[in-house]
């Protein structure tokens, strides 16, 4: 575990950040450093510098505006997962942060750095979806916001230019009739998702009017299940409609597979964990 | 004497020096002058080395030398030698270094030395190693198809032994006229260690007295010692100190003697300062003896009363691509003399065929060839039973050894020297409530839910012994142990014991039996081991082996001590030495307890020798060496409880039953965590654990993000009772502890899981019992 050896620079201001990227093109942004750091011990990564930006102010923090939740890029797993203003405006993400990693790794990790990482198998790319997120970043060129459904573009890819750096997550408040779960099969060794599913429901009168589905673990990068949220639109989400909706929901072509878990059972298991979120979603949504 | 430690579940005294960060272990450890090794590993199974190119990390600063495989074997270092040999083995030379061919990935093929770890990391990068890849095969039973790539021009066709035990025609014939027969094929699949301290060594090199110090995680370092010094690198046993201090863990993979501290106390010599070297985890994956890896053929045969009539077991080890230092009798003489279990079996025959590959060498893992053979029988136990449509508990019962035949002869080899088999069942179905649990499971079944119950009555044979007999099976090695008890002018004492603690609490245990024997406060014994410059040579601890064998020692060296004591204070009383009795750490004279000399008065005068016995020579110390006469035989019934989801195939254990026999317990405390984590671990081979090799030798489970080791979350609250069947031949009627949670667990695990599985028709899974392995199993039955 000695990753190779690499110049490290710690910014004081987003604006400090943003210069020091544009000096050193090469370097990686190091937040919690939960993803990165062990790939550079394993001498996977090796960036010529790290931009540390963990102690960046105006990153951090949780506030709302109207119908919109922001998140600083900076808030930790453990902060998501115990805030109370999240557990009452968008509680889908404590939900799905309590899935991550352990808790020392909650401690460190960062909502920015796991989206901006991308990995696979991550648990919040789902929720992004679900909520239909979207993602703030500034760079050498200004401000912009992705969609989350543009912005995992591949395995461990976004749409993130380089020089960019990720600064807010903004979610929707999940109003009255809106029911929400997170199912997650967890990789025995890494615990990572195989498959995580996240569902945001809205249900009217006991007809789901929308229903956002996210999956990741199962494909190179997280997708929607944009066939079943079709399906259930208009639909009472009883066990036979849902069972319906999801079965069979994925082809196993052109997912990932392991020795732990195939293609073809990680496609069985997006339909058994889809239906289990859309019915547990649908319990809080009446 | 009343009792005051011996049985009392004492919190240990070492914990607070582990658990406040204050433990030294040999990473902890530095020295003037210190540089690191880090190794140059084989990227390929199997390759030849064309040519390696030292010269670019030369020349990277800091680095103070590479060496390859050709500088050592020129400099007159020799193979690393095989501790048991068995009769027409193969034996290939394995260096510490490749030298012309590498056999799995993760061989030292070189080693560079530079002054921190960083660099030495840097530059092992830079070493250009020239290889000519070689196919290679890593799966035991396809080695031994004609035309698989051979491991060693030794052994064409990969075969290292062939073994057997037991008589065949008679099992043959028993298998004739039997009423019913099963058969399955059984995977042991090979399992990686990872003790949580990873491997380590210091070496350090003395030009003036000519004299090497090795720091090494080692579970026995009187035999690393003995190994290194006579056979690999030819140093005078006395000039060589080998020292093991603090050490997290073991599990059977630091009883072995590894290329790696062979190289740092080498290269010490050659670079004129100390060397140290620790694995990253992720070289620990690669190098670290593995363990089991067993395919099998196993059959059962019974009469028309579903009494056993024979057993027959076909077993193929796979051994790696060199012999570990007990590799040969793991699956031979800790596997085929296990295979009665707990059975009446009049005739059994096995046999197995040890075979090279190009894999990392397997060896001893925690139960070591008993969990392998407990596997066997309490499948085809449980396999019968379902043939029979008999209760899988009852049937076990009516096949107990009854305890009135101890000792017992099985037929392969081993006598048993006492057992009760129907207690610990009895204890165990009445702990989990069997009869109403059965019904449950029914209940249950209608609904869509799928339980299951699963036992497994293991025996386990431990403290291998005695001496003479495992020399004649093939062991270069005594298998007794010693003690030195040394008490000093105060009265305090220090033991020297020739086993080694890493995880196992000895710095308790022993210090109660020492406590009592003696009368005096536990604080004023200490118990010193893991280093041959102080401790008599020993043979360390493994395969369950302290109490029952090292603790001994220790007690027939007090023996010696309080014998010498009643002497001095028979003088010091005026008294005759028979008349004099020493109780609860006072000597007095039978029936005037009230005139006394306590065992600190005895101990004091024993180093003034002003008022002694003439002809009584000074000093109050004793060494004793202990040869046991058998092994011991602890036993049990553990029975698992688990629910299947049927949609996904994911097991969750409900319950977990653990009846163990391991004697007269010293401390519960630690008996209870030494089966909690052999329980762990034995769950862990059920469910989770496995090393995956693709079909060119590599290994894909190489890190703990891909091999699943249990964690708290994967298991129950453990419930836990004991049966206690002294021992009877050994002075504190102790047996094994260590060991039988492994032995136990996977069997009864992977038979709950394929009860609750028994409406589907489901016979046999192979470890370990994944998800996705059961949901297939689930869909194909559904289609059939």
């Amino acid at each position: 575990m000695y990753p190779a050896s690499f110049e490290y620079y710690r910014a004081s201001t987003l604006q400090e950040a943003l210069n020091l990227l544009r000096q050193y093109p090469e370097a990686k942004v190091l937040a919690g450093g939960h993803s990165l750091i062990p790939l550079m011990k394993l001498r996977l990564a090796n960036p010529p510098a790290l931009v540390d930006i963990g102690r960046v102010a105006e990153l951090k923090g949780i506030r709302r505006t109207d119908g919109t939740v922001v998140i600083g890029a900076l808030t930790t797993h453990r902060e998501v997962e115990f805030s109370e203003e999240l557990k009452q405006w968008c509680p889908l993400l404590p939900e799905v942060a309590a899935h991550i990693g352990d808790p020392p790794v909650r401690n460190m990790g960062t909502i920015g750095g796991s989206l901006a990482h991308a990995d696979p198998a991550a648990d919040y790319p789902a929720a992004m979806l679900a909520l239909g997120a979207t993602i703030k970043a500034v760079g050498p060129n200004g401000e912009r916001t992705i969609a989350a459904d543009d912005f995992f573009v591949g395995m461990l890819t976004t749409a993130l230019q380089p020089g960019e750096i990720l600064t807010e997550v903004h979610v929707p408040v999940l109003g009255k009739g809106t029911g929400w779960a997170y199912e997650k099969f967890p990789h025995p060794a890494s615990r990572y998702a195989v498959v995580g599913v996240a569902v945001v429901v809205r249900v009217e009168n006991g007809v789901c009017r929308e229903a956002r589905i996210g999956i990741t673990g199962a494909a190179p990068k997280a997708f929607r299940a944009r066939n079943v949220e079709q399906a259930l639109a208009g639909q009472r989400l009883d066990e036979a409609t849902v069972r319906a909706a999801t079965e069979n929901m994925v082809s196993p072509e052109g997912l990932l597979s392991d020795p732990f878990a195939s293609a073809a059972y990680r496609a069985h298991l997006c339909a058994v964990l889809t239906r289990r979120a859309l019915l547990r979603a649908a319990g809080r949504a009446a | 004497m009343a009792t005051r430690y011996f049985g009392v579940a004492m919190k240990r005294r070492e914990d607070p020096r582990f658990i406040t960060g204050r433990g030294t272990y040999v990473d902890d450890l530095t020295l003037p002058g210190l540089v690191y090794a880090a190794m140059v590993r084989s990227p390929h199974a199997h390759a030849r080395i064309k040519a390696i190119h030292k010269e670019k990390a030369l020349q990277h600063p800091g680095v103070i030398a590479v060496f390859t495989g050709k500088d050592m074997v020129e400099s007159g270092v020799k193979s690393l030698p095989c501790g048991w040999l068995l009769p027409g083995m193969k034996l290939p030379p394995h260096y510490p270094m490749a030298v012309d061919k590498v056999r799995h990935v993760g061989e030292i093929v070189a080693v560079v030395i530079a002054q921190d770890r960083y660099t030495a990391e840097d530059a092992a990068e830079l070493v250009e190693v020239e290889y000519e890849p070689l196919p290679a095969v890593a799966d035991g039973a396809k080695a031994l198809q004609p035309g698989a790539p051979a491991v060693h021009d030794e052994a064409p066709d990969n075969v290292c032994f062939r073994w057997s035990i037991g008589d065949r025609e008679k099992t043959d014939e028993a298998f004739r006229r039997a009423h019913r027969t099963v058969k399955v094929e059984l995977v042991n699949q090979r399992l990686i260690p990872n003790a949580i301290e990873p491997r380590a060594a210091m070496a350090q090199y003395n030009p003036a007295t000519d004299e090497y110090t090795l720091w090494v995680t080692s579970q026995n370092p009187h035999v690393h010692r003995l190994l290194m010094a006579a056979f690999v690198l030819g140093i005078p046993e006395h000039k060589l100190r080998v020292i093991s201090p603090d050490v997290g863990g073991g599990f059977g993979s630091k009883i072995f003697l590894y290329p790696e501290e062979t190289i740092v106390t080498w290269a010490a010599k050659q670079v004129g300062r100390p060397v140290k070297w620790t694995a990253r985890r992720r070289e620990s994956f690669v190098s670290d003896a593995h363990g089991r890896d067993h395919i099998t053929e196993a059959e059962l045969a019974v009469d028309e009363k579903g009494k056993i009539l024979g057993m027959r077991v076909k077993t193929i080890a796979n051994l790696g691509a060199y012999l570990s230092t007990f590799a040969p009798a793991i699956p031979t003489y800790l596997y085929g003399t296990l295979l009665s279990g707990q059975y009446e079996i009049p005739t059994i025959y096995c046999e197995v065929t040890g075979v090279f590959t190009h894999t990392t060498p397997v060896d001893a893992y925690r139960g070591a060839g008993r969990p392998e053979a407990t596997y066997v029988v309490e499948r085809l136990m449980d396999l019968m039973a379902r043939e029979l449509g008999e209760d899988p508990a009852e049937f076990r019962r009516k096949n107990f050894i009854p305890p009135d035949k101890f000792p017992y002869q099985t037929p392969v080899a081993l006598q048993y020297d006492s057992g009760n088999y129907e207690g610990a069942l009895n204890k165990a179905l009445e702990a989990i409530n069997y009869k109403e649990l059965r019904r449950r499971q029914e209940e249950l079944r209608k609904q869509g839910r799928y339980i299951g119950i699963g036992f497994s009555c293991y025996i386990e044979a431990c403290g291998i012994a005695p001496s003479q007999v495992v020399g004649s099976l093939g062991a270069q090695a005594g298998l007794w142990e010693s003690a030195l008890v040394r008490v000093h002018p105060t009265g305090k004492v220090t033991v020297y014991t020739g086993s080694h603690t890493h995880g196992q609490g000895h710095e308790t245990a022993f210090a109660q039996i020492v406590a009592d024997e003696l009368g005096i406060p536990i604080e004023d014994v200490e118990i010193v081991h893991g280093d041959t410059g102080s401790v008599p040579f020993g043979m360390g601890t493994y395969g369950s082996r302290s109490a029952p064998v090292g603790g001994s020692a220790i007690v027939l060296s007090l023996q010696k001590i309080k014998e010498k004591a009643r002497k001095i204070a028979a003088h010091l009383l005026e008294a005759a030495e028979e008349d004099v009795v020493f109780e609860d750490g006072k000597f007095y004279v039978k029936g005037v307890p009230d005139r006394f000399k306590t065992f600190q008065e005895v101990a004091l005068q024993a180093y003034l020798a002003h008022n002694y016995p003439p002809g009584l020579e000074p000093g109050l110390e004793a060494s004793s060496f202990y040869d046991p006469k058998n092994f011991t035989f602890p036993f049990g019934t553990h029975i698992c409880v688990v629910e299947v989801d049927p949609e996904t195939g994911k097991v969750k254990i409900l319950r977990y039953v653990a009846v163990d026999d391991a004697g007269r317990i010293i401390n519960p405390l630690i008996a209870e965590g030494q089966v909690h984590g052999g329980i762990a671990q034995g769950i862990g081979q059920a469910l989770l654990e496995g090393a995956i090799y693709d079909e060119n030798a590599q290994l894909l489970s190489a890190s703990l993000l891909d091999y699943a080791l249990p964690r708290a979350d994967d298991l129950p609250a453990f419930e836990i009772d004991h049966t206690v069947t002294p021992c009877p031949h050994n002075p504190l009627g102790v047996k094994g502890i260590g060991e039988t949670g492994t032995i136990a667990a996977t069997a009864a695990t992977v038979n709950a899981v394929m009860d609750a599985l028994a409406p589907f028709g489901i016979r046999h899974i192979d470890m370990p019992l994944t998800p996705e392995k059961i949901w297939r199993a689930i869909q194909a039955a559904r289609a059939a």
